[in-house]
């Protein structure tokens, strides 16, 4: 909401200037968006009139003025503008005005002397550029300064009104309140019943009562629609905002501002017959005023003649009864559209109105006939014409219920000990009715207020007209108990906090990804898709965090780093048969170095087994299992999926090599994900006894075949083990020189020790002959 | 055997022991002296022909003398160990200014930085932390805190949708839905998390972070809410100084409602918005608003992020540029 602020004034005139009116007007929730000057500061402009003008001697496009200022003589001033003309009235600066951009010195312009300048509107920061001089009206009282002819003294306010103040949508509606806020009295312009000076009118049919509770319209003949909108008014309406069309429209445009009520004027010899106010029909149409042409649905409400929709009601009207420069007689509609029939209406035809923007915030119901006469009145006064008598439906309005307010309720609510005196006084400001009953306040709000029903509406009019700056912020006292500290859960903090140890940087990416990404690191057909999405690259939302990993990787190669370790963790959506599963993941990428470049170390870049230690170490003490899988993202070969007490977990692997080619790495990320659910849980700790007797280590080196796991190898060795052996763990790993091909050396470390006694050879020997044993029987394995 | 010659071994052996400068070679000046068959040793061996009265007499000088040469003996010994010690050291003298080997650390998202800042701060008060789901429907995300359909409100939150029924949560405030329905009051919990609106400019973010809060008791009041805030503030920026800011506003979700401004380089920068928990959501989850009340507010991580580190560019938390994220580290 856009207004002059000399306009308010009028209405109401508070001792503050514009700064602190600005200030009021913020901190009782009407935010002043933006103050603009209407003009910038300049001084010493006046109106002067031309009264003759000859070519400059040395200059063709110069002319020598003699520009009278209400002096006894004229001033002599050089002008260059090419709309001079003797008799124009302009805004004249003279020797010393300031000006925005200049100063107006006493000079000689190619030898002839200049006592002064004539002024464009760009010259005096009006406009952003002009063509020539500022000409004014011939009735410009010449000697006056142009700030005061303008009104140039004024500031321009543009609200941001939140959508339960739809009664500021009018300067009348931001009158009363800046009156009920600091006091200062209220006069708006009196709204006389204007003589029905014909009998005319035009049969109107409400058939969707609820929708429209309340239909007013006259017909005005003879007007004349060619008349010159008043400056007052187009100033008016300039300064909110509004461009001037024409006489009529600028009228109800000007009634829509003064008052906020929407009106609407139909050409009433376009009209065929009489007035239906209905639904729409599924797939009518309708051309708007703005030659839109919108197919309707049947929730939208619209007026009709008898043959077709003329108006979208309460949004816009239509282009086929619109008033134009040879309209004669008119049909003038204000109406009450309740919020219901028209809120979202406009939105889903792609239109957003002056009308709609008010109507789906509420309109005064109780204002729809005075706003029609405030209209008739302006245009008897302005185009002329009589106006007919005023047809009225009228079905069940909106009702202003009494609400109940506990004044205990307010000082526990607010927290501030209001007593009775303060609270009426405030009601009193905003000219409420109220009654009372003991310290119960009964209000009945007015018909202009839409958000007040409930005892918390007038809680915040409390708080609100008392001022917020007003209430203390006061620490609250509280019942102190412990939170719960679960020993059992491991927080998220610390899981990231092993990974940064490890040299990882946590990174954050978009919820949104590309739909390739998808398919190529999820293998994935059917993301869940965003039907509006601000770009298509950020259409569907992710299922991995892969993608957002490699892109990070990627910005950071094309900006020179080399070795680049991140991590993420966040929500996936996966669209599933019961609806969409949101887990979060935690998801790892490592690449290039195994450690940061330094001297003493020698440069091995990061493989599988880097990454899988930095897996295992952010599981411990919990011990995952590892299985070889297919993967989408994963080269074949190196890519395991993770399990957990036989639930899997995630997947760890390097990147597939087409990926690596297609997203132009220079060599493959190690990358793993994994269900943060999973990792969150660990057991509680029990304390087992330590041995006091020997431990004794011996090792079994073995040959096998290539292909088999290791895994397998020492899954099997502690399934038979007895429970002496403490420590089963691989710890040399060999398939070169001396070992045949296809065939790898293994040698495991045994560790073992008896809870009871010291273990002798013998028994030791005894337990290392059974579990080579094993070996061999399962897995071919020959004592290296 | 005079003592002239006794003197005169004994200075021989302690010149003689004067010039060795190494271990070994003490070892054979100690045997040419001190050994068997060392001068010394021979010496001793030559008291059998001394007559009786004088053997006592020449036995004590020459155990003297021997004393002499050993002290000598294992005073050099001692002075070659120190300096073959001292040698070794000198040998071993690392560049203690070359940096260290091995590992280095990574770093936490300046985001989740934040994030546990406001966690740790509100947890002292005794909030929990309460999570929810990122794709809402439309009742969590609107119509539970009193947006319905066709609200104004709901145009002003530039909304994405999956579907006809789920959207991007717009904001955290549907957590505080979740949260009582499932809690029993009184209950106190933040709600950080992702939130994400169709906006994308240099101060807009399509996705950013917020932190809901939520405090339904007995008896808490808007001026509790003040105190809060003010304190969370005045705590986050480590500035006892810093004031807070109420503005009335509106949100459909709160009542009174208010943006929260804090003072800033002079003048007012304008940090989330709050309010009473407006009796419509209590009702949604079934509490009662008469014996219960309630104030929630959210914050915008980034913006808390950007003035406290002094970050000048939104677009920079998602770029996850190394140079950027590092500082933080």
């Amino acid at each position: 909401m856009k207004f002059s602020e000399n306009w308010l004034r009028t209405y109401v005139n508070p001792a503050l200037d514009s700064e602190a009116l600005g200030h009021t007007l913020t901190m009782a929730g009407l935010e002043v968006e933006a103050m603009d000057a209407v003009a910038p500061p300049f001084t010493q402009i006046i109106i002067g009139e031309v009264k003759t003008l000859a070519k400059h001697p040395d200059a063709d496009r110069l002319n020598v003025c003699q520009v009278d200022i209400g002096g006894t003589n004229p001033l002599q001033i050089v002008c260059g503008a090419p709309n001079v003309h003797a008799g124009a009235k302009v805004a004249c600066a003279l020797v010393g005005a300031a000006l925005p951009k200049m100063s107006i010195k006493q000079a000689k312009v190619r030898g002839v002397e200049s006592f002064g300048m004539l002024c464009s509107e760009q010259e005096l920061g009006l406009a952003e550029t002009a063509s020539g001089l500022l000409l004014l009206p011939s009735d410009a009282p010449v000697g006056k300064s142009i700030r005061d002819y303008l009104a140039l003294d004024d500031q321009l306010f543009t609200l941001k009104l939140t959508p339960n103040r739809s009664d500021c949508l009018s300067i009348t509606g931001i009158a009363r309140e800046v009156a009920a806020v600091t006091g200062a009295a209220l006069s708006v312009p009196s709204i006389v019943e204007m003589s029905v000076t014909h009998s005319e009118s035009l049969p109107v049919e409400v058939t969707a009562p609820e929708a429209c509770p309340r239909y007013c319209g006259r017909i005005i003949k003879e007007v004349n629609a060619q008349a010159v909108t008043p400056a007052w008014m187009a100033q008016r309406l300039e300064r909110s905002g509004v461009r001037c069309v024409s006489v009529v429209v600028d009228i109800t445009n000007y009634v829509l501002l003064e008052l906020g009520q929407p009106l609407h004027a139909f050409d009433l010899a376009k009209l065929n017959g009489g007035i239906t106010v209905r639904l729409a029909t599924d797939n009518e149409q309708i051309k708007l005023l703005n030659d839109q042409m919108v197919t309707l649905a049947s929730d939208m409400l619209v007026i009709a003649d008898q043959q077709r929709a003329v108006a979208l009601a309460g949004i816009m009207g239509g282009a086929e009864t619109a008033v134009d420069n040879n309209t004669r007689d008119i049909f003038l509609e204000s109406a009450f559209f309740s919020v219901d029939a028209i809120a979202g209406r406009a939105r889903r035809l792609g239109l957003s109105t002056d009308a709609s923007h008010r109507f789906e915030r509420g309109v005064d119901y109780a204002a729809t006939k005075t706003c029609l006469e405030r209209a008739t009145q302006l245009i008897l006064d302005i185009c002329g014409g009589a106006a007919g008598p005023i047809t009225e439906t009228v079905s069940t309005l909106p009702s202003r219920m009494q609400i109940r307010l506990r004044l205990a309720r307010v000082r526990k609510v607010l927290g501030v000990d209001l007593v009775r005196s303060d609270i009426q006084a405030l009601f009193a400001r905003m000219q409420l009715l109220v009654e009372m009953q003991g310290d119960e306040f009964l209000v009945t709000p007015p018909s202009y207020r839409f958000d007040l029903a409930i005892e918390e509406d007038l809680i915040e009019e409390i708080a609100r007209l008392y001022g917020y700056d007003n209430i203390p912020a006061i620490l609250p006292n509280a019942h102190l108990g412990m939170l719960p500290c679960t020993d059992t859960i491991r927080p998220l903090a610390q899981l990231r906090e092993r990974l940064v140890v490890r040299d990882y940087q946590e990174i954050i990416t978009y919820s949104f990804v590309e739909p390739e990404w998808e398919m190529d690191f999820a293998g994935n057909t059917n993301p869940v898709p965003l039907k509006n999405p601000i770009a298509s690259q950020l259409s569907v939302m992710r299922s991995t965090l892969v993608g957002g990993l490699v892109a990070s990787l990627r910005y950071n190669l094309s900006r020179k780093q080399e070795r680049v370790r991140f991590f993420e963790v966040g929500r996936v959506f996966h669209a599933g048969q019961d609806g969409i599963e949101q887990p979060t993941y935690l998801g790892g990428l490592s690449y290039g170095a195994t450690l940061p470049e330094q001297w003493g170390v020698a440069h091995r870049n990061v493989d599988f087994f880097d990454a899988k230690g930095d897996l295992e170490a952010l599981l411990w003490p919990a011990k995952a299992e590892f299985e070889r899988v297919a993967h989408p993202a994963l080269h074949p070969g190196q890519s395991a999926r993770v399990l957990l007490d036989g639930k899997v977990i995630g997947w760890i692997g390097a990147l597939h090599p087409k990926w690596t080619q297609q997203y132009d790495l220079p060599q493959a990320p190690i990358l793993f994900e994994l269900h943060v659910n999973a990792l969150c849980f660990c057991e509680l700790t029990k304390f087992t006894e330590i041995s006091k007797y020997q431990q004794v280590r011996r090792d079994i080196a073995v040959i096998v075949g290539e292909n088999i796991a290791s895994s397998d190898m020492l899954s099997a060795l502690k399934e038979a083990a007895p429970e002496q052996v403490v420590e089963l763990a691989i710890f040399d790993l060999y398939n070169g020189k001396g070992i045949d091909y296809g065939k790898k050396s293994v040698a495991f470390k045994i560790l073992l020790q008896d809870t009871q006694k010291t273990m002798t050879d013998l028994e030791v020997d005894e337990v290392v002959t059974r579990l080579t044993q094993v070996l061999s029987d399962r897995f071919g394995a020959k004592l290296r | 055997m005079s003592i002239e010659k006794l003197d005169a071994i004994v200075q021989e052996a302690i010149a003689k022991l004067a010039a060795t400068q190494v271990a070994a070679e003490l070892e054979n000046v100690k045997a040419k002296w001190l050994g068997k068959t060392g001068e010394i040793s021979l010496l001793m061996k030559t008291l059998g022909n001394v007559s009786a009265e004088e053997r006592p007499k020449l036995g004590a000088l020459i155990n003297a003398a021997k004393q002499k040469v050993e002290d000598a003996l294992n005073e050099r010994r001692e002075a070659i160990k120190a300096k073959e010690l001292e040698a070794q050291l000198d040998k071993e003298a690392l560049d203690v200014t070359l940096p260290g080997r091995g590992m280095g650390v990574g770093g936490l998202h300046p985001v989740t930085r934040t994030m546990a800042r406001i966690e740790a701060l509100f947890h002292s008060i005794g909030f929990e932390v309460a999570d929810g789901p990122e794709i809402e429907t439309d009742f969590y995300n609107f119509t539970a805190l009193n947006i319905p359909e066709n609200h104004p409100a709901r145009a002003m939150h530039d909304t994405f949708y999956v579907d006809d029924n789920h959207v991007l949560r717009t904001h955290t405030s549907p957590v505080q839905v979740h949260y009582m329905q499932n809690h029993e009051p009184p209950l106190k919990i933040i709600a950080p998390g992702r939130v994400y609106r169709v906006d994308s400019d240099a101060t807009h973010s399509p996705m950013f972070h917020q932190v809901e809060g939520l405090w339904v008791d007995e008896n808490v009041s808007f001026a509790n809410l003040k105190g809060v805030v003010q304190d969370f503030l005045q705590r986050f920026f480590e500035r006892d100084d810093l004031r807070v800011r109420f503005r009335p506003s509106f949100f459909p979700f709160t009542e009174p409602s208010a943006e929260m401004d804090m003072s800033w380089k002079g003048g007012w920068l304008e940090i989330g918005g709050c309010g009473m928990v407006h009796p419509n959501v209590l009702k949604h989850v079934n509490i009662d608003s008469e014996k219960y009340i309630g104030f929630a507010f959210g914050l915008g991580i980034e913006r808390l992020a950007m003035l406290r580190y002094g970050v000048n560019d939104l677009r920079l938390f998602f770029e996850n540029d190394l140079r950027f994220l590092r500082q933080f580290n």
